[in-house]
């Protein structure tokens, strides 16, 4: 087993594009299960339709600034509509229907009906070429130290993505500074009492959920980028439930814990790949019991596991407190 | 009887020359009795989501290979107006296989099962008719499924995201005791048994193992559903670990030839499926309006605190509720799988319409869910009438949505519950 580069593998992984959007997309998250304690069960719906109508908007002939605000409106409005039925009901009302409309959404994206604006499952690709070719770095040299190296290509596209990570880190430490996250904390605290104060608290939960929809856009944009191409599979359920793994293991309410999930999840998620796969190779009987198809899925086995286990036993996180953690514990 | 099987068999190796991409092939043998017979010309169609990917026809040895792009699900068709005179298939509906998984690299062998003609011209009464019945059936196990997860909730308000691995389970539990190599090989009937009970097991395991003591430690009902879904998610890839990513069909009553009722031609077990849901459901029933742990049931949905105080072991009930509930569940995979495909994400995907039903009932409400059931398993399908095939699901979400804006509450829920 050469575990200098498992190691070199697992840190790339960690600083990459992937990474960063996974982050951006569980600052989004963060901000709507963590802050306002709504249960977003289809988050990877938000980064669906954020990415597609970034790509849409590019591939009927739009410049590139556009398509990054319609995708961003598009998933507000995904947030708009979603909580407008569920927002002034029982918080499991929300979780059915975004679990629900994240699956349907997906499904009408890849079918024949919606093939003319989204080219079904095929996806659309070349939307990106703009960004690209602001890339002040030649995109086929390598930098790096050592054996730890990216090519010009990647290193432009983390360097914008961490860079919006790093923006949204602000955007939503100012916001919860503000009074208007100090409402949207008392609502997941308390409903009624913040009822009682005389707010709108269906207004800021709605609120909340499109503010944190649109930044779940943003991420859906930065994979699409990366990628050079959105199709529908690129977004199934399982990824709500890693941002899930990431916003719990950082710390759910924490304004560092996305950033700080993500990173931590990472490089577990591809140690452990790394691990599996050559374990396969060395060990016989790994070898005889795990084809590398069930080897990648039991990885998810663990997202699944790691889910519960964090939130019966370290719901806090790495950088929570457990008092704030505790969301709805009376 | 004069009886006519043509199968289309899995030919035995690839094509060299397309054994590096993935393809869609097979081998159309036609079995008389003992004398197997190929069958040649027969034009085969492969689509994905809708769009064609590439056609083909069978050669003098009935063999047929489509190159496909990749990886990826696709739905393959027999075109049934090119099968010489006399052969046909046993199921009109089995002319397009729609989940054919292809794996990087693989060339995938499909199955036709084909059988003595039937004629193919549909009036519009018939499709009508016909839909109304698949409708029925689905409606049947979404209500077999839907009120698990209702009286769960009744009794703990709990919403379990790991109700459709219940599902899941079931219909793998079956299909090891019914077709798998290494198990017994038992009737689907007699396999039934194990299943359900497994299913059931499964119901007690989570609340023993899981729910009980976070109870006992007052989490919350939102970490609650988080846990849920986690155990969801870790379930049903394990499943996929054990089970494969294929979807198999049961082989008993496989290829089934419909029968006419009014007119409409309709497929034995489809019937059987309604026939028994509603035996069952009425079963339910009647549990909770006679029996004392039905009663105790409703009690605690009611009010958990009186119930207790009235002398009900509430812990006992909510054990009863999830084994009762997983035991239906599972009952509800198996039809689901006899009636489709046993595979390993079967319960996700009905999850969406288990949910519709169960919001429009009203959460909570036994008697909603199954009504809920039966009216979501009819719309959705009679919707293929006026949207495509493929959409069929999202036609729950809307009817989800609209239920949520016009009365959340559901057909059978009370006002005050909510909000």
């Amino acid at each position: 087993m050469d575990w200098g580069s498992i190691f070199i593998d697992g840190i790339l992984a960690t600083i990459g594009p992937v990474t960063a959007a996974y982050a951006i997309s569980a600052i989004g998250l963060n901000l709507q299960f963590g802050y306002a304690g709504l249960l977003n069960f289809g988050h990877v719906a938000f980064m669906l339709v954020g990415a597609y109508g970034m790509a849409i908007t590019v591939d009927f002939g739009g410049p590139l600034w556009l398509g990054i605000i319609i995708g961003i409106l598009v998933a507000m409005l995904l947030g708009f509509l979603l909580g407008l039925p569920t927002l002034r009901l029982r918080a499991d009302y929300l979780a059915i229907t975004t679990i629900a409309a994240a699956e349907a959404i997906r499904l009408v994206v890849r079918s024949s009906w919606a093939e003319p604006l989204t080219n079904g499952v095929f996806g659309i690709q070349g939307f990106a070429d703009s960004f690209f070719s602001l890339n002040p770095f030649p995109p086929a040299e390598l930098y790096g130290i050592g054996s730890l190296v990216v090519t010009g290509r990647k290193l432009w596209v983390m360097i914008v993505g961490w860079t919006i990570a790093a923006l949204f880190v602000f955007v939503v430490h100012r916001l919860m500074k503000s009074p208007w996250g100090r409402v949207i904390k008392a609502i997941r605290e308390d409903e009624d009492a913040t009822t009682s104060l005389g707010k709108n608290v269906f207004a800021y939960k709605l609120q909340a959920l499109m503010i944190g929809g649109a930044i779940g856009g943003v991420a859906g944009m930065i994979l699409a980028i990366d990628q050079q191409n959105v199709t529908p599979d690129a977004y199934l359920p399982q990824i709500t439930f890693i941002l899930y793994v990431i916003v719990i293991l950082g710390g759910a309410g924490t304004i560092l814990g996305p950033i700080v999930g993500a990173v931590v999840f990472q490089f577990l998620f591809f140690t452990i790949d790394a691990l599996m796969v050559n374990a396969q190779a060395d060990i016989g009987w790994v070898g005889d019991l795990l084809t590398p198809a069930a080897a990648g899925q039991v990885k998810l086995v663990l997202v699944g596991l790691g889910m519960m286990v964090l939130m019966v036993f370290r719901p806090q996180g790495i950088l929570g407190s457990r008092e704030e953690a505790l969301i709805d514990e009376r | 009887m004069f009886w006519l099987a043509a199968f289309a068999i899995a030919a035995l190796s690839p094509v060299a020359s397309l054994a590096t991409g993935e393809s869609i092939g097979g081998k159309l043998i036609q079995t008389v009795g003992e004398e197997r017979i190929p069958t040649a010309g027969v034009t085969i169609i492969v689509r994905q989501e809708g769009s064609e990917i590439g056609r083909g026809e069978s050669d003098s040895e009935g063999s047929w290979e489509i190159p496909v792009p990749g990886a990826g699900v696709y739905q393959v068709t027999l075109d049934t107006t090119t099968l010489p005179d006399g052969v046909g298939l046993t199921n009109p509906d089995a002319a397009e296989l729609p989940d054919v998984n292809v794996r990087e690299g693989q060339a995938k062998k499909v199955i036709f099962p084909l059988g003595e003609g039937t004629t193919s011209s549909v009036s519009s009464y018939e499709r009508v008719g016909a839909l109304f019945i698949s409708g029925l059936k689905l409606g049947a196990i979404i209500a077999l499924c839907a009120v698990g997860l209702s009286l769960v909730y009744g009794v703990t308000g709990l919403v379990n995201f790991a109700h459709a691995e219940m599902v899941t389970l079931g219909a793998v539990t079956a299909y090891f005791f019914h077709a798998s190599p290494v198990g017994p090989q038992w009737s689907l009937l007699v396999a039934s048994v194990p299943a359900i009970l497994v299913g059931a097991g499964f119901g007690w395991l989570q609340e023993t193992a899981i729910w009980r003591p976070l109870r006992a430690r007052h989490m919350g009902l939102v970490s609650m559903m988080v846990v849920s879904i986690g155990l969801s998610f870790a379930v049903r890839h394990l499943i996929l670990i054990i089970f494969g990513g294929e979807p198999r069909a049961y082989p008993d009553f496989a290829g089934q030839p419909p029968i006419e009722i009014l007119g409409v031609s309709v497929v034995p077990k489809n019937l059987i499926t309604i026939g028994v849901a509603l035996l069952v459901l009425a079963g339910v029933g009647l549990f909770l309006q006679k029996s004392r742990a039905g009663t105790a049931m409703r009690a605690v949905s009611d009010d958990a605190d009186l119930a207790e105080s009235s002398g009900i072991d509430v812990n006992r009930i909510i054990l009863i509720t999830w084994s009762l509930a997983g035991g239906l569940a599972a009952l509800g995979g198996i039809f689901f799988g006899l009636n489709e495909a046993v595979q390993w994400d079967m319960g996700f995907s009905l999850l969406l319409l288990i949910f519709a039903a169960v919001v429009l009932g009203g959460l909570g409400t036994a008697y909603g869910a199954m009504v809920g059931g039966f009216v979501v398993g009819v719309i959705v399908e009679m919707s293929t009438l006026f949207v495509p095939n493929e959409l069929k699901t999202a036609v729950g979400l809307v009817v989800l949505i609209v239920m949520l804006l016009v009365r959340p509450q559901g057909l059978f829920g009370t006002k005050e519950r909510i909000g």
